[in-house]
């Protein structure tokens, strides 16, 4: 007896290729996909570029999230700043307006508080927009955090971004930071750099991940 | 011979090979396993403390990750009006008392509508060894705990200071929805490798700290 071929295609109904989830297999933390690491060595600037090296900076992904390590920079007292692109990196100058707040404490304990930094806000401006403040050189000085940015692929609405930052200020503070704007811009943002306001990034790593 | 013509064929193609998949394709969603990996749940029962120890029970606190996030969920205390505080230690849980240096501010709002603020808290900010506050005056009433999460940058760096920065929501023993910022750094180039949480007054009734590393491969 032949089994009728209809049956067989039931049995096979291609259940698995369209499968939409996968019974107990865990997502194990995949909702966040690691994309790409950059790792500073007395570099000028560090450059995520869709479609260039691996990096995917398009509509995959409605949020991308920017972890930055340990950025050390080779001149005291100089600002870890970002830019976008809409020309996949050709000028990074797009226009933004931003908030730019945070604390400040001594290691002294003589001075901390809360303050608004308006040298560090944007309004409609094209520069770089600054995320770690004033960080220092010294041996074990640096920045860490973060940077969120959400739908950089959209022809429609204006490019929000979040970072949080903690830096180590060149005069021996901390100083947690809290920067906020959007990319004022109906383009599509496909390219990010990071650099300080002067001199190279002597170390450090940047992780670019995408969020499902 | 199979009873049934073909049925050998058939049962080829059913060769469980979906049910012993350990990753989903990245069309699905999957892709790895994600670049968040869970590595310990620590789940309070009238704890004194709760710590990470690398190396002991399971816990991975080094170089593995570069980037390690702590969720603390729901944590009650069992004293009115407590502190939750967090130290590092740089020799495997023997001690904690790294040096550090913080900064605290917040904004709260009164459920009675009649108190809102944002502000620096310098009674809770720091600068020494001892522990350092995560989230002050937290109410003990049953239904009130504070929830949030930190992150803690490179702990295994043996050249730069080790950045944490930390948001948590609490209910707040005077009945205020309070929001919590801290930022810091270990001011050590040693490598941290345990972190302990404690209250300040009573133990940590209920509650859990999760510890997350994120991967950069």
């Amino acid at each position: 007896m032949a089994l009728p071929s209809n049956k067989l295609i039931t049995i096979n109904d291609r259940g698995a290729r369209a499968a939409t989830t996968f019974g107990s297999i865990s997502a194990g933390g995949a909702n966040m996909v690691f994309i790409k690491k950059l790792t500073a060595s007395s570099s000028g600037t560090l450059s995520f570029v869709d479609g260039a090296s691996s990096v995917v900076l398009d509509d995959t992904f409605k949020e991308y999230v920017f972890t930055f390590n340990n950025m050390h920079p080779a001149t005291d007292e100089v600002n870890f700043t970002f830019n976008g692109s809409i020309d996949t990196g050709s000028n990074y100058n797009v226009t933004k307006t931003s908030t730019f707040f945070g604390a400040y404490h001594g290691e002294d304990d003589g001075d901390a508080g809360i303050i608004y930094r308006a040298n560090s806000d944007l309004a409609q401006g094209t520069g770089f927009q600054p995320l770690g403040y004033l960080i220092g050189n010294g041996n074990d000085e640096c920045t860490s955090g973060s940077l969120h940015l959400f739908n950089p692929s959209s022809t429609t609405f204006v490019k929000h971004f979040i970072a949080t930052t903690n830096d180590y200020y060149y005069a021996d503070y901390s100083l947690s930071h809290h920067v906020a704007g959007y990319c004022n811009t109906t383009s599509a943002i496909d390219a990010i750099q990071f650099k300080f306001a002067s001199g190279n990034i002597d170390a450090g790593d940047i992780c670019l991940y995408g969020i499902l | 011979m199979p009873i049934i013509k073909g049925l050998d064929k058939l049962v080829k193609y059913n060769d469980r090979s979906i049910k012993d998949l350990t990753t989903t394709p990245t069309a699905a969603g999957g892709g790895g396993t994600g670049a968040i990996v869970h590595i310990k749940t620590l789940t309070a029962s009238g704890d004194s403390t709760l710590n990470f120890v690398n190396g002991a029970s399971g816990v991975v606190l080094d170089d593995t990750y570069p980037i390690y996030k702590i969720e603390f969920i729901n944590l009650h205390p069992s004293a009115d009006g407590d502190y939750l505080r967090m130290n590092f230690s740089i020799d495997t849980g023997s001690n904690y008392n790294v040096s550090k240096i913080t900064t605290h501010f917040y904004s709260g709002h009164a459920e009675a509508d009649g108190s809102t603020a944002v502000a620096y808290d310098t009674s809770s900010d720091y600068v020494g060894t001892g522990d350092l506050t995560i989230a002050p005056s937290v109410g003990n009433d049953n239904d009130q705990a504070f929830s949030g999460s930190m992150t803690l940058f490179n702990p295994s760096s043996t050249t730069f200071v080790k950045h944490f920065i930390s948001t948590i929501h609490e209910a707040h023993s005077d009945n205020l929805a309070v929001s919590t910022y801290v930022g810091g750094f270990v001011n050590s180039a040693s490598a941290v490798d345990a972190i302990k949480f404690v209250y300040t007054s009573g133990n940590i009734a209920s509650g859990k700290i999760k510890l997350y590393g994120i991967l950069d491969s």
